[in-house]
């Protein structure tokens, strides 16, 4: 890095600096690749991606996230990189960008790069540049990292068969759970263009793994993000969106975003800190619906809200209680799923222990349970003592997190 | 009382092969001292002999596959009791618990497993926080496992830095790749790595960079990169300053506020405003509902003039996405009928009576929904105009939904089948089943025969459309 290299590293953090409203930084979930045996390829992708750093945000670094340019045409107005919005404006070159990634990878920094851009001239051109980068990685380079592209909604066709040949993953942000919200506060973007774009991605996703004579198309997937708390919708709304998105479009996730100050933010906009726990709640929720077999629709309250002091699934449970408690020695698998406390791998190992011996409490202790939050939801094999805490009134109260690590989350 | 000296700290093999026999000679758990081979010793020649009695040849006995893995695993644990607690997992399952490792709430299970996780944390770890700096082409990191695991963690680097010229240093070993081969070495100390790496600054700038100061989630970071592994890492050393000035920065962005927008940005939106998508007025039709969950509406498609317009009821899941009327396998069976009807599907006008998807998220799938007779009412106004617009000698309605948004009453499909109707506002119409009926039928007898009824419908309806 010699020659104008005060100026690449100012640029590192403008154009990084950028792209951190951006959640995803996941880098699991793609083909394998290896650079063994290769003349001179670089990197390997296998299975589970690996953080390699954490920021104190508690969010892991895995790849390097970066925009090739923060100058965009667009104006939406949750964004700090608008068109209105003074921020210092840079863009990279690909070959600085490629330099970058290969010079952090050899490190061990990351695990490859996720390349986003602001919208300059148009979406096509946009397109264009980032495939650029990723072709000089994958052709010129040999790298066999992980390589994350943001999608420019409605790119062309071709384009797009380009993107997915050298990307792991491809990603189109809703940014907001509902429509009426993006024409207020993204006046350019088109939520139906983003959704066929999405349909389009599935399309060719399925397309290239139900043959392996089909070219390479982003086999990890595509995944989305949505901001929480810049617009007026509730979280039934923005699970429901979810839900829509996951069966629709089958992403593999999607990133809530608690809606953060931006430097020279709109006044439009929400001011204050971002609502962290509900983002949290947003995100046990979700893992609710994709693996508990929770329906959007039972997950949240009629208020519409997710309860913040306590996780939704006890909250479901503790409305529910005319379905606990549950024998852990001959529920079946769906039932013990909804135990709170409980999560997929202990109640698979439940079952595995109970083909062999009557389960007691203290099986459940050594499978690393909380049992004061699991044990009033469950009858064992050994002898019930006293009255059901299932029962009290109270029972709300014994369970809820102590007011001191509530606010952990929130130390801001 | 048996004596069992292992070669060194992870002599797995030399544990196999003293449990084997041990195993055999009915040498009970509380019977053996496991040793590990003196430090001098450490990764030296495995001369040490177990003292454990012969046995004969001809008794056997197997354990199941995962056992090996999870005795390789742990033997990379430093606990020294570590192969007592796996021979006495091995005595238990070939004597009566041959089940155990199922068991995992059982105390010694429950106890091999947090040393295994231990183990996969410590590795995976490695993976993560080895960070190399270069000297003259050669990159030289310096790692502190916690467990002996630099073998176990090492072929990973190989794959990844296949072609490149490497060497981690750890305390008790080091491993050094040559673009070839893995080659191990003894421990070595910080001082034999370079003190800094010209990208460093580089790497700390994005680090600092990436981190929003309003997120702070300072146990969250700690729990996933404990502290002590800070010191060995480049980044690291932002953690303090980033977190004392989190709060500041907050402040004074909000205080800032929102300044007005630079006269330049308002001239890129004049230079380059996006070209506008091609506006379709189906597709911001809001005439019902169901825009809300779909993709995108899905318009007719075929010649206009075409002598036969078949109307189908609504676009599948496979439509949806790809915003094409019957193309998903209801579509596939209608084009094979079609085929064996004489009919050239590029020749009609196929369309739906409905133009959105009507479905319901379940697990992982989108439900297909019949549309309720609102909202074929209101979509009729979409047919209505294609009907005028293409103006077909007759029309095939494919189910009862079709019927009924042309025809406006209720149908009964298999009794009205196959007939000549007039329509109301001058047309002919042929009603049909749907496609997507042959689908549901379980019977493969009564599919094939509902199929050579369906393939007959489409023939009357094509020979009345092209005669005269």
């Amino acid at each position: 890095m010699t020659g104008g290299s005060v100026e690449l590293r100012e640029k590192l953090e403008i154009l990084a600096d950028a792209a951190k409203y951006d959640a995803s930084c996941a880098s699991s979930g793609s083909d394998r690749k290896t650079s063994a045996g290769t003349k001179n390829g670089i990197g390997s992708t296998e299975g589970m991606g690996i953080c390699h750093a954490y920021a104190p945000d508690g969010r892991c670094i895995s790849l390097l996230k970066i925009l090739l340019t923060n100058f965009c045409v667009y104006d939406c107005l949750y964004c700090v990189n608008r068109r209105s919005s003074n921020v210092r404006r840079a863009r990279f070159t690909p070959e600085e960008v490629v330099r970058l990634t290969l010079g952090f990878y050899r490190r061990n920094y990351i695990e490859g790069l996720f390349l986003s851009s602001g919208i300059i001239q148009s979406p096509d051109h946009t397109m264009e540049q980032l495939i650029r980068v990723a072709r000089m990685l994958r052709v010129d380079h040999g790298f066999r990292g992980y390589i994350h592209l943001k999608t420019i909604p409605d790119a062309s066709p071709d384009l797009l068969t380009e993107a997915g040949l050298y990307a792991d993953r491809l990603s189109i942000n809703i940014e907001l759970p509902a429509e009426q919200s993006l024409d207020r506060l993204a006046p350019e973007k088109d939520a139906g263009a983003i959704r066929r774009s999405m349909g389009r991605l599935r399309l060719r996703i399925e397309e290239a793994k139900s043959s392996p004579k089909e070219p390479r198309f982003a086999p990890g997937g595509q995944s989305t993000q949505m901001i929480v708390g810049a617009d007026e919708t509730d979280d039934q709304g923005i699970l429901a969106t979810s839900d829509r998105l996951y069966t629709g479009y089958r992403l593999r996730r999607v990133y809530y975003s608690a809606f953060s100050p931006i430097p020279d933010s709109s006044s439009s906009l929400p001011p204050g800190a971002p609502p962290l726990m509900r983002e949290h709640r947003l995100y046990q929720a979700d893992w609710l619906m994709r693996f508990y077999g929770f329906d959007a629709g039972e997950i949240v309250p009629s208020g519409g809200l997710l309860d913040l002091q306590i996780d939704p699934k006890l909250a479901w449970a503790l409305v529910n209680r005319h379905l606990f408690p549950v024998d852990v020695n001959k529920a079946d698998r769906e039932s013990l799923l909804r135990v709170p406390g409980m999560g997929v791998r202990t109640v698979d190992r439940l079952l595995s222990i109970r083909r062999h011996k009557a389960v007691r409490m203290e099986d459940l202790g050594r499978l690393r349970v909380q049992l004061s939050k699991v044990a009033p939801f469950v009858t064992t094999a050994d002898p019930q003592i006293g009255r059901s805490l299932l029962d009290r009134v109270d029972l709300r109260q014994r369970l809820a997190p102590k007011p001191a690590q509530l606010s952990l989350p929130l130390l801001a | 009382m048996h004596a069992v000296d292992l070669a060194h700290p992870v002599d797995y093999e030399g544990w196999r092969a003293a449990a084997r026999r041990l195993v055999l000679a009915d040498a009970r758990p509380e019977s053996v001292d496991w040793r590990v081979g003196p430090q001098t010793g450490l990764f030296g020649d495995p001369s040490a002999v177990p003292a454990i009695p012969a046995v004969s040849r001809n008794r056997e006995f197997s354990v199941p596959r995962d056992f090996l893995d999870l005795a390789e695993t742990i033997t990379c644990h430093r606990d020294p009791a570590r192969f007592a607690l796996l021979y006495s997992l091995l005595w238990r399952l070939t004597h009566g618990e041959p089940k155990l490792l199922d068991i995992v709430s059982d105390r010694e299970v429950s106890r091999a497993e947090a040393m295994a996780r231990a183990i996969r944390r410590d590795i995976h770890k490695m993976h993560a926080f080895v960070r190399f700096r270069e000297r003259e082409g050669h990159y030289l990191a310096w790692f502190e496992p916690d467990h002996f695991i630099v073998e176990r963690a090492a072929p990973f680097f190989a794959r990844r830095f296949a072609n490149m010229d490497w060497s981690i240093l750890t305390p008790d070993r080091s491993v050094h790749w040559d673009g070839e081969t893995l080659h191990f070495t003894p421990g070595a100390s910080k001082a034999d790595v370079p003190d800094d790496d010209a990208l460093e600054d580089y790497w700390r700038s994005y680090y600092s960079s990436i981190f929003n100061p309003a997120r702070l989630k300072i146990e969250a970071m700690k729990s996933e990169m404990p502290r002590k592994y800070w010191h060995n890492l480049p980044e690291a050393r932002m953690i303090r300053p980033l977190i004392r000035d989190a709060g500041r920065r907050v402040a004074e962005m909000a205080e800032r506020g929102a300044t007005s927008p630079s006269p330049k940005s308002e001239r890129w939106a004049l230079a380059t405003v996006p070209e506008p998508t091609p506006e379709s007025g189906l597709d911001n039709c809001r005439r019902c509902s169901l825009w809300r969950n779909a993709t995108q509406a899905v318009p007719g498609e075929g010649p206009m003039g075409a002598r036969l317009m078949l109307v189908g009821e609504q676009p599948g899941d496979q439509e949806d996405l790809a915003g094409r009327a019957f193309v998903g396998p209801a579509g596939q069976l209608l084009d094979r009928a079609m085929v064996d009807a004489g009919i050239t599907r590029a020749d009609c006008y196929v369309t739906n009576a409905v133009k959105h998807f009507k479905f319901t998220p379940r697990g992982k799938r989108r439900i297909h929904q019949k549309p309720d007779v609102s909202e074929v009412e209101h979509c009729r106004w979409w047919l209505t105009e294609e009907v005028a617009a293409v103006r077909p000698r007759l029309i095939v309605a494919l189910g009862a939904t079709a019927g009924r948004a042309l025809l406006r009453r209720d149908v009964a499909v298999q009794r009205e089948r196959g007939a000549i109707l007039r329509l109301g506002g001058g047309g002919s119409l042929l009603l049909t089943v749907h496609p997507s009926y042959l689908l549901r039928l379980p019977d493969p007898a009564a599919k094939v025969l509902e199929y050579d009824k369906f393939v007959a419908d489409l023939r009357t309806a094509t020979t009345y459309a092209m005669s005269a």
